[in-house]
């Protein structure tokens, strides 16, 4: 059994290793990021009209989220899968739930910025406006969906990883349970431009509803990925 | 697994055979119930028999999806770690699947008679849909292939995540429909009441799909036993073809 202190360092470091490799790659910068651009202005076209696309801004950029976390989770878990580097860290003892959180943890961080920018493109693209306390909301909701996010991908990116192939299986598994998220970030991020007349202070309970789902789903990912990913 | 088992002619036996009769007997007994005894509703008319069909078709589901995460849990906690619950939950699952979809159909058939639409965005339809896109995913990881283990223990997680996933989707679709219009046209069904008939035919129609789930559970659960056995035979027969390849 390993200490707290110990799980910590372990996570770090896997969290560590997954940022050097995205950073020397430059998967997210060179492949993701575009994409979720290209999604976006996608979204223009499909729905061509300034007061649709001003109102619907929020539901989009979760959208282009969701659409661009299935792509980083699956590279995520591509560079495990590829040599056994999984398998070889569970044989080597590794506690699973240091692994989650060093995965999740990485995940993380490659979430928000991609988030930031998706949120930039929408100012910029779709000619939303923030106040101030409605970007201070804006970026709370990004903390707490991330979390969420980040938590759930690394938990069924790791199953759908364990079957070697069948990459496919994960947009099935995910996007349903993320539903919650879709729900509360859209309407929080609704909150925080103001579309369709909402008040920035409507957006707490759903900000609320996304904490509760990050905690959840980082406890229960901490114990339930060791079976799932455990061959 | 080598030893040589006496292969059953099919999955049945005295006591599912009478299982299966009784469950055939009541379902022509609910049909002629629902067709022809039972009377008209006065608002609805005939399209009240869908009921019959309908609502035991969502019962047998959440019995079913209950039965799944009960022998899930059930498998990994148990300490020999029979196989057999790991089989009761897939084919609880593969049933429930099917009897959300029925429910699906027949409710959005009778909303389209009613509401004059097929599918209204009420938080109980919402979450039924996710239930049912749920399971199909569970149903897709049990077939990911890998040794009985692997599956059993894979999906019997799987099925406890989603009875955590469902409630909260339940609840945030709920929230989510709370600040938008209500379904205004679901809520005209809440005062009637039902005459006695009518009552007895719905109850009897749950006993009914009741007894069909256990015929069918049970006799999933047996062939998915056979078809553990037939993989396990394929493979011991590579296994002595590679070594009689080495011999010669």
């Amino acid at each position: 059994m390993s200490s707290f202190a110990q799980r910590r360092r372990v996570a770090i470091a896997v969290a560590r290793k997954d940022l050097t490799i995205e950073w020397n790659s430059r998967i997210l910068v060179n492949q993701v990021a575009p994409f979720a651009a290209i999604v976006m202005v996608l979204f223009a076209f499909a729905l061509d009209n300034e007061g649709i696309l001003q109102r619907v801004a929020p539901g989009l950029v979760w959208l282009a989220t969701l659409f661009s976390i299935l792509v980083v989770i699956q590279r995520s878990f591509a560079v495990e899968s590829a040599d056994g580097a999984l398998d070889a860290l569970r044989v080597a003892g590794v506690n699973s739930s240091a692994i989650f959180a060093g995965k999740s943890l990485a995940l993380m961080v490659q979430l928000f910025a991609l988030e930031l920018l998706l949120l930039g493109t929408a100012v910029v693209l779709y000619g939303v406006e923030m106040s101030l306390g409605g970007f201070g909301v804006a970026m709370l909701t990004l903390l707490a969906a991330t979390v969420g996010l980040a938590c759930v991908g690394t938990l069924y990116g790791g199953l759908a990883a364990g079957a070697r192939g069948r990459e496919t299986l994960l947009p099935l598994l995910l996007l349903p349970v993320v539903a919650p998220v879709l729900i509360g970030a859209t309407r929080a991020t609704e909150a925080a431009f103001g579309s369709g007349g909402a008040k920035v202070s409507e957006g707490w309970p759903w900000i609320v509803l996304l904490v509760v789902f990050a905690v959840i789903f980082s406890a229960v990912g901490s114990v339930a990925f060791g079976p799932l990913v455990d061959e | 697994m080598n030893s040589p088992v006496t292969t059953p002619r099919g999955t049945g036996t005295r006591n599912t055979r009478i299982l299966g009769v009784l469950t055939i007997a009541s379902m022509a007994f609910l049909a002629l119930l629902g067709l022809v005894f039972s009377a008209e509703d006065r608002d609805q008319g005939s399209t009240v028999r869908i009921m019959y069909v309908h609502v035991p078709s969502i019962w047998v589901a959440y019995l079913a999806f209950g039965m799944t995460a009960a022998c899930s849990a059930v498998y990994l906690s148990g300490r020999n770690r029979s196989l057999i619950w790991d089989r009761f939950a897939g084919a609880a699952g593969e049933i429930g699947v099917l009897f959300v979809a029925v429910s699906l159909v027949t409710g959005s058939l009778w909303g389209r008679l009613s509401w004059g639409t097929y599918w209204v965005w009420d938080a109980r339809l919402t979450s039924t849909a996710f239930l049912f896109i749920t399971y199909v995913g569970y149903l897709a990881v049990r077939r990911l292939g890998g040794t009985h283990r692997q599956r059993a223990r894979r999906s019997a997680v799987l099925a406890l995540l989603a009875i955590l996933e469902i409630p909260l989707v339940h609840f945030s679709v709920r929230l989510w429909r709370s600040l938008h219009q209500e379904a205004t046209v679901a809520t005209g069904g809440t005062d009637v009441q039902m005459d006695g008939l009518m009552l007895f035919s719905l109850f009897f129609g749950l006993i009914t799909f009741t007894l069909l789930f256990l015929w069918l559970v049970i006799h999933r659960q047996r062939s998915l036993a056979l078809e553990d056995a037939v993989a396990d035979r394929g493979l011991d027969a590579a296994i002595e073809a590679r070594r009689e390849e080495a011999v010669n």
